[in-house]
This record gives C-alpha cells, structure tokens and sequence, in this order.
C-alpha cells in the first residue's frame, strides 16, 4: 500500500461505511456489524499512516483536485493533525460500541440515519485532519457541520429542533459569516492558503490588522466555542448522548480546538505571534471564556448542561495554549485536545449509562446511584479527575505543559488562571461522584418518570428495576467502552512521552 | 462551411422551428421538434464557446452587409458562456417540461406552448448573441411577449397567473421602452447602432447631457427586465403562478440575460471611460445591489408559498450579480459571470424540485412541505442540496459564486462589504432551513401519502443537482470562461 492510497483510504473507508449502513438498514445487526467493520478497518489504516509518519522520509500526500485556480483539495500528514486522526478514528470504535447499547437501550428510532450520519462525520473529520491547506480543512470543517446537523436534532421534538437550529445557525454563521472572510482575506493578500512552518502571513498583512485577521479567524471556528460563541454546545445537549460523545470528544469541539492550533502554527506562525503581539488580546478572551464557563458549569444541575459547560472550559484551555504563542504553549494545547477527549468521552458515556440505566438527567436525583452502578462511577471518577489535571491521569500532563507555556511568555497571571480553573473544575465534578457514592437515596430510588420508555434490555446486565439495592448497571455494550476509555485516561498519562515525541516537531524540537 | 454560419443558425433554427411547431397538432409532436431544437443549440452554443476560447472574439456579419451598415453578430467569452447557459438549461428543462406541461396546461393549448417556449428561446439567445443595439432590443421583446404568454398559461393552475402576466406585461413593456429610447438616444447622438461603433464613437462626444439620459434609460430598462431592486415588483408573482417548468426556465435564463445585456451597455458601449460610469456603480448599482440582497432575503424568510420564496431569493441572488459588477475590477466581474452561471444551476435545481412537489400535490406551500422528507425522498434530496448550494456551502457552486464575490470585495479594499455579503447569505440559512425543517422534521399532513415524483421529473432535476455539485468541486471551466469574459468586458488583454 502506498502512502497516497492511504489517504485516501481514510476518507473512503468511512464513506464506504455510511453507504453500506444505508444498504443494510433493514437488518440492525448486519448494519451494526458494518458499523463496527468499517470503524477498526478506519482505524487500521490511521495506525498505518502513523506508521510511515513515524517512519520519516517524505511524508504521505494525496492531491485530490483543483477546485479553483490555484485552490487545491489536498490531503497530507503532519503531527498534529496524526494525532487528530488517531484520536477521532480511535474513539470511533468506542462510540460506535457504545451507541449499540445506547441506541438500542433507549429504543431510539431512525438509527439507520443516525448511523449514516456518523459515518459522515467521521470522514469529514478525517478530512479536517488531514487537509494540506485551509482551504481543503474548511471544506471538511463545513461537511462535518452538515453532516451532524440531523444528529443533534435527532429526535424530532421541539427542543431538539430548536437546539439543531441554533446549532446550525451558530456553526454556519460563524464559519460563512467570519472564518470564510478571514480565509479570502488570506488568500487574496498571500496567495496561498498551504499550511506551511512558520506561517504565511508574516509580511504579507499589515501589523496593526493582524489581531484583526486572528479575531476573525478564531471566532470564525465556532466549533472551537470560544465565547460569545459558545451557546451551540449546550443547545446540542438535546441529542441522544453518543451524539454529545461524538460532539464533545471525537469529532466536532476537537475539530474546532484543531483547526485554532492549525492556523496559529501554520498560518500565522507562532514566532510572528511571539513577536507582533498580535494574540495578547486572544490569552485574555481565552482566560474569560475559560474562567465563566466553569462558574456556569457550577450552576447547572442538569448532567450533561453541566458538562456541556465543562467542555466551553476545556476548549478555552486549548485555544489559550495557542494564544500563549510558545512552544510549550502549543505543545500544551495539543496535548490537551487528546487528553480532554479520552476524559469528557468517558464523563460523557457515564451520564449516558446513567440516563440508559435510570432515566435520570438531573444531578439532585442521582444520590445513591454510585453503589448501585459501581463500575460507571468509578469510570465518571477517573475522567472527572483527568479533565481536573491530577496525576496518574493524561490531563494532568496537558496542564503541567500548559502552565510552562504561559511561564515562557512571561504570563503569571494566567498561570493563576488556570490553577483557579482547576479549583473550579474540582467543584463543579466531584460533587456528581460524591452524591453518587455517599448521599442517602431518595425515598423512592428507582422512580421513572411518568411517560418515559422503559429501558430495554440489551446485554445481560439489564435487569428490571427492583426493590432494594443491588449492582444495576447499564448494557453491556455501555459500559465496556466507558471503563475502557477511563483505562485510557490513564494510560495517557503512562504513554504521554510517545504523545510529547510525536507533538515535539511542532515546537521544532 | 456550416460551421462558419454557427452564429446565425443558433438563432435561426430556433426561430423557423417556432412557427412550425404551431403546425404540429399533437403535443408530443411539438415537444419533440422543441427538444431537438435545444439540443442542436446547444451543439451550437459548445461549439461557440469552444472556438471562442481558442481563437478569440467571433464576427459574423448578417447577408454580408459590412458592420456599421447591417447586423452584427459578436460573439466573445462573455457571451457564449451565456449562450451556454441558455441552451443548456433549455435542454435539461425540455424533458422536464414534457411531464409537466401535460399536468398544468390544457391539451389545446400545449401546442401554442411550445411556439411561444421556442420563442422566448429564440429570443434569449437572439438578444445575447447580438453585436447591434437595435437588435437587441427586437429580440428583447420577442422574448419577453412570448414570455407573457407563458406565464399566463399557469391561468389553469391558478387564475391568479393572468393578473401576474399583466403585471409583467406593463413592467416589461415599460422597461423596454426605457431601452429603446436609450437606444435611439444613443443613434441620435452617434449614427450607429453597432455596439462596437458605438464604442468607439461614445467617447469622442464626451460629457454630453444627452449621453447621459441615453445611459439613464439603458440602464432603467434593463434593470426593469433584470429585477433589479426595486424594479422587482413584476417578478415574484410571475414566478409564483407560471407552469413549473416556465419558472425554471425563466429564473435560469430570462434574467441572466438581461443581466448580460447589463454588462454589455455598460462595459463595452460606454466603457469604463465614460463620465459618469464610476459613480453610477458605486453610488447607484452598489447600493442597489446591497439592497437587494437584503431586502429581497429578509422577504424571502417570510413568504408562505415556497415558489414565492425562491423567486425573492432569485432577486437577492441578482443583487451578488449586480454587486460583483458594480465592483468594475476583473475579479469582481468574474463574480458576476460565475454567478449567472452558477446561479442558473442552483435555482434551476431548486424550482425542477418545487415543481415535482406542485406536480403531486398542485402547490407549494410551507405547509404541503411538511414531511415530504419521507413521501417524496429523491425530490426532497435534491431541494436541500440546491438549498445548500443556495447558501453557498462548500463542494457546490454557490461556494465558488460567494469565494469570488469576497476575494472581489477584499481586492477592493470593500471590507464592510464582503462582510455584507457572507451577512446577507446568512439570510439564505433561515429561509432554507424553514422548508429542510417542515420536510424532515414534522409528520406528514393527515391523509398525504407516499409517492415520488415521475422519473421524467427527477432525472432532469438531478442532472442539475449533480451540475451543482461537478462545478462546485471542479470549477476550472467555468472560472476560466468567467475570467476571459471579464477581461474581454473590460477591454484588458488576457
């Protein structure tokens, strides 16, 4: 296999999928075994190219066509966008796991589209990892917008419909309304929108206009939920929770956070950052964005709000890492988008095992519920812990490198910043696990909400809700992946110098 | 030997066709004369265009009378694209029709249909193949008269279609009226009715107030036949209430070729050295444009017949024509010519697939919308693919149309404007999104049932979806042929 056959590959592999998804729609366990086949084979291939990355030499390309004169669609491999497509293919596996149990445990209806649909996402994610130039990630950015619109508004009702719509509206008019202005006004004033070290735009753009460009460009990435555009997270949280999964962790936020690294280390450059000064403004917004959103984080008594709200805090950390415009900065940054999405998947599967179990969303109602599903709380714990940043758990190390960054460029305040975060993040997360293990159950534990389905049994530890106490976790196919992902949060932190060895040439160290 | 006549055939063949197609007595019999027609024009108009690439400006002069004296026809980039355009849509429309027509006008009349399309046809082509003033405004009003009778034979459908052709009918008639005082202004001024004799002669007169009234109307009159903001008031009913495939046919070519005769009087007659050139595009084009593009959209949002809201959509989409030309630089010029052409393509696709829905259920409105997502899912699919491409996303031509517009605006130094621009398709989001929502999102009306369009309606609909997309993802053609037009128009060297 050649390395631009690869590449391509990690786009038609998935595209194959949705359509064979589409074809055996009819019979769930066929599609779902198409699911499962198409994810490990997706992930075969990004292992295969992390290899001939590792491998050195001339790196894989795959020109795919000229679009406009001189605007090409190209795909081509570089670390952070390696890691990227490791962290979306890899997680994929999971979630499609996990969306079995889930999907079928809720008797979700439509899971041929939602599937379909996923698959999409995936490719185009893909793509925004794997993109040579702006142009190509944005047209990728765009798909994968579309393509989990009917995802977010999945069931049909009219909250869903209204949290599509603001999801839509937020994410296109951010991306159409700003970043596709920025990405012209790039291409008219460099001629050239390639990724390339050290940046384009150095002496191509007025000094003073730069910090405007940025602007343009950061708010322009919605997804990457800097406020004031951050309101599309939470309004998704009204999709079925592998969808938040998928949102959160593997593709949508992820693609936001990666595309903000990408251009601030390959279109600006960070040594044009360092020295202009153009992104002083951006460590500030960033600190905001990162600071309120964990105090409405707070507020929150709904689960997944709760943790909508986390993610805002988290991406924040992401972008602020770029803004630093250091090398531990970025090297930081990029290490928490990996950390941050095998954390919140797991925070994330845990609120959905919970909902599938218990029909419970509100966090008031889970007291007790940790000794009754053991095995998701202990999950939920470890998570928690990572996105707080304590060892042995992967964030802690996103956050130590973090910290330096702002050391190197003299921000101290921000060094506060973040350990006020994490306070933060410590009081807004353990209270759900504390309730869980140590609070009295309400008087009646097991109270359904009127109307709502009963769970279906799936795998074997389903079993009906009964009097007294006992282990009653979800489906199997739930809580296999959340224990695994929890077992990854830790094994990030064993293996963070492997993640470091691959982020370094981004420091060009 | 044939090849040299080209011009003149792509005019011809459709004007004997017309009078012969009322001779035929059966419908089929005219529709298939029609279809044959449309498919050698556009045999014709490729070959054009090919020979225009390659060799550069075409000159064919009528019975051999030399330019000045008899008429011209000159053909450049800029006008075989259009022709192109014309001919093309007309033979992806025909199949179409064929269907179509059958359901929505009485058998009597099928026949006149088909003279009064071939016509209009005729007279689109005529008026943008044409190298002489006068000309243009004979084959101007072909078109449009046929046009009329087009629109009014939506009368069995909705009687409501006769006061939409009447309507027209005074604009229309007004507007080219304007034209042809313009015209004879112009002959007045300079004895000649040539374009390109007028080019030459127009700025050895200088700032002359007679020139300046001549330029007035010209531009009134067209802008009348273009729609242009707020001269629009004619167009949405005549959309609303002609036959589907009238709709497709006239938002796809009609206005694409006034818009081109726009370009034509203001490029090449007067040319950009003329005195009041500048600030009549930066002070009333622009302006104008800018409107449209909102004022139009934000009505858009709130019609109730989706016909209707594609046609005010249609008005905001020629403001970006208008707004790219009022830039008067080539890349700004090269948006408007990708536009008319990619804008043919999306509202195309948009009314074939409205007007499957009219087919099955005899209208469209918001609420016959509702959860054709699952009765009719070909034609649904197609819609929001022409919606995307509407909106400008990404892998469909709209993207293409919107990337020029900006990089125009931007080269410019016009940075509210670009940023008006992405405001304003914005716009184009929530009235899309309306109709994607009643389709996928609610149940379907009680008693609807399930049924997909005709494979005759589809298989047209998707072609231009499909064109959508293959000039969206590879738009090395059209930008090429945009970009000579544009540099033909404003008289640099390529």
């Amino acid at each position: 296999m050649t390395a631009a056959s690869a590449l391509a590959l990690s786009l038609l592999i998935p595209l194959a999928g949705a359509i064979g998804i589409a074809l055996t729609g009819r019979n769930p366990n066929l599609r779902e075994g198409v699911t499962l086949i198409t994810a490990l084979a997706l992930f075969a291939d990004v292992l295969w190219l992390l290899g001939a990355h590792l491998a050195g030499g001339p790196q894989p390309a795959l020109m795919i066509g000229e679009v406009m004169p001189g605007l090409t669609l190209a795909l081509s491999i570089e670390p952070l966008g390696m890691m990227f497509g490791m962290i979306a293919s890899g997680l994929w596996i999971l979630n499609s796991f996990y969306s079995i149990g889930y999907m079928r445990g809720n008797n979700e209806h439509k899971q041929t589209r939602f599937y379909v649909c996923f698959a999409i996402a995936i490719c185009s994610a893909l793509g925004v990892a794997f993109a040579a130039n702006m142009f190509t990630l944005f047209i990728f950015y765009e798909v994968l917008t579309i393509s989990t619109y009917p995802l977010v508004a999945h069931k049909e009702t009219p909250e869903a419909r209204a949290g599509g719509r603001t999801y839509l509206g937020i994410l296109i008019g951010t991306s159409i309304g700003l970043q596709m202005v920025a990405i012209v006004w790039t291409w008219v004033a460099t001629g050239t929108l390639d990724f390339t070290k050290g940046g384009i735009i150095s002496g191509k753009v007025a000094e003073g206009l730069v910090p405007v460009l940025l602007a343009l460009y950061m708010f322009g990435i919605g997804k990457a939920a800097l406020m004031p555009f951050h309101r599309w997270l939470p309004a998704a949280m009204v999709a079925p929770t592998p969808v938040s999964a998928l949102l959160h962790a593997v593709a949508v936020v992820k693609a936001g956070v990666f595309t903000v690294m990408k251009v601030v280390v390959y279109i600006f450059g960070v040594d044009f950052l360092a020295s202009t000064g153009a992104a002083n403004w951006l460590v500030w917004v960033a600190a905001f964005s990162l600071l309120a959103a964990s105090i409405v984080a707070m507020t929150k008594d709904n689960l997944k709000a709760r943790l909508a709200y986390s993610t805002v805090s988290q991406l924040s950390y992401i972008t602020l890492g770029a803004a630093l415009a250091t090398s531990m900065g970025v090297i930081g940054g990029s290490m928490h988008i990996a950390m941050h999405a095998m954390g919140k998947i797991t925070l994330f599967f845990c609120a959905g095992a919970i909902y599938t179990a218990t029909h419970k969303t509100e966090i008031s109602d889970m007291d007790g519920l940790g000794r009754v599903m053991p095995f998701t709380y202990a999950a939920f714990l470890i998570g928690a812990l990572s996105v707080i940043g304590l060892p042995p758990m992967g964030g802690s190390w996103s956050k130590w490198y973090l910290m330096l960054g702002a050391a190197d460029a003299d921000q101290l305040i921000m060094i506060g910043v973040l350990m006020v975060s994490s306070l933060l993040n410590v009081a807004y997360l353990l209270p759900v696990v504390g309730r869980g293990f140590f609070a009295r159950p309400a008087a009646d534990p097991h109270h359904v909400p009127h109307g709502a389905p009963q769970p279906q049994s799936v795998g074997a530890a389903a079993a009906p809700p009964a009097a007294g106490s006992g282990i009653r976790e979800a489906p199997l196919f739930c809580v296999v992946p959340l224990c695994l992902t929890a077992l990854g949060c830790v094994v990030l932190f064993i293996y963070a110098d492997a993640l470091y060895g691959l982020l370094a040439p981004l420091a060009g160290r | 030997m044939i090849a040299a006549h080209l011009p003149i055939l792509q005019v011809v063949i459709p004007l004997i066709a017309a009078p012969l197609s009322v001779f035929c007595r059966r419908p089929a019999l005219a529709w298939w004369l029609a279809m044959l027609v449309s498919v050698v024009s556009l045999y014709i108009s490729i070959a054009l265009l090919d020979r225009v690439l390659d060799q550069g400006t075409l000159s064919y002069v009528l019975g051999n009378w030399a330019a000045p004296w008899g008429i011209e026809y000159r053909i450049d980039a800029a006008n075989a694209i259009v022709l192109l355009i014309i001919s093309g849509i007309s033979t992806a429309v025909l199949p179409y029709t064929r269907v179509s027509i059958a359901k929505e006008v009485e058998a009597h009349n099928q026949g006149l249909f088909y003279t009064c399309y071939l016509l209009c046809f005729t007279g689109l082509l005529g008026m943008v193949i044409t190298g002489d003033a006068f000309n243009a405004f004979v084959f101007l009003e072909i078109s449009s008269l046929s046009t009329y009778v087009l629109v009014a034979l939506g009368a069995r459908q909705d009687r409501r279609a006769l006061t939409a052709a009447y309507t027209y009918l005074i604009m229309g008639t007004i507007g080219a009226t304007f034209f042809v005082i313009g015209v004879g202004l112009l002959y007045m001024m300079t004895g000649t009715l040539n374009m390109a004799d007028l080019a030459q002669r127009i700025p050895a007169i200088g700032a002359n107030r007679t020139l300046v009234v001549a330029f007035a109307f010209i531009v009134t009159g067209i802008g009348l036949k273009l729609a242009l903001f707020p001269m629009h008031l004619w167009l949405p009913n005549a959309y609303a209430f002609a036959p589907s495939a009238v709709t497709v046919f006239l938002a796809a070519t009609a206005t694409k070729a006034a818009v081109y005769l726009l370009l034509r009087f203001l490029f090449t007659v007067f040319g950009t050295d003329f005195h009041i050139f500048g600030p009549a595009l930066s002070y009333l084009l622009l302006p104008l444009a800018v409107l449209a593009m909102f004022a139009a959209s934000t009505v858009a949002i709130f019609q109730v017949d989706i016909k209707r809201m594609l046609a005010y959509s249609s008005i905001a989409q020629l403001g970006y024509m208008v707004l790219g030309i009022s830039l008067g630089t080539v890349t700004g010029l090269t948006a408007a010519i990708i536009h008319l052409f990619n804008h043919a393509l999306m509202k195309g696709a948009l009314f074939m697939a409205l007007g499957a829905v009219v087919y099955r259920f005899g209208g469209a409105g918001i609420d016959q919308m509702r959860g054709l997502g699952r009765l009719m899912p070909w034609t649904m699919a197609a819609f929001v693919v022409g919606g995307l491409s509407l909106i400008g996303v990404p892998l469909t031509v709209g993207f293409i149309s919107k990337w020029y517009l900006i990089a125009g605006a931007l080269e410019s130094g016009l940075w509210p404007l670009a940023i008006l621009v992405v405001a304003s398709s914005l716009l184009a989001v929530i009235y899309i999104w309306r109709v994607v929502e009643a389709a996928y999102l609610d149940e379907p009306a009680a008693g609807a049932t399930a049924g997909e369009a005709p494979a005759a309606l589809l298989i047209p609909t998707w072609m231009l979806v499909g064109a959508n997309v293959y000039f969206g993802i590879d738009a090395g053609l059209t930008t090429h042929v945009a970009e000579q037009a544009a540099h033909v128009l404003l008289g640099s060297a390529t």
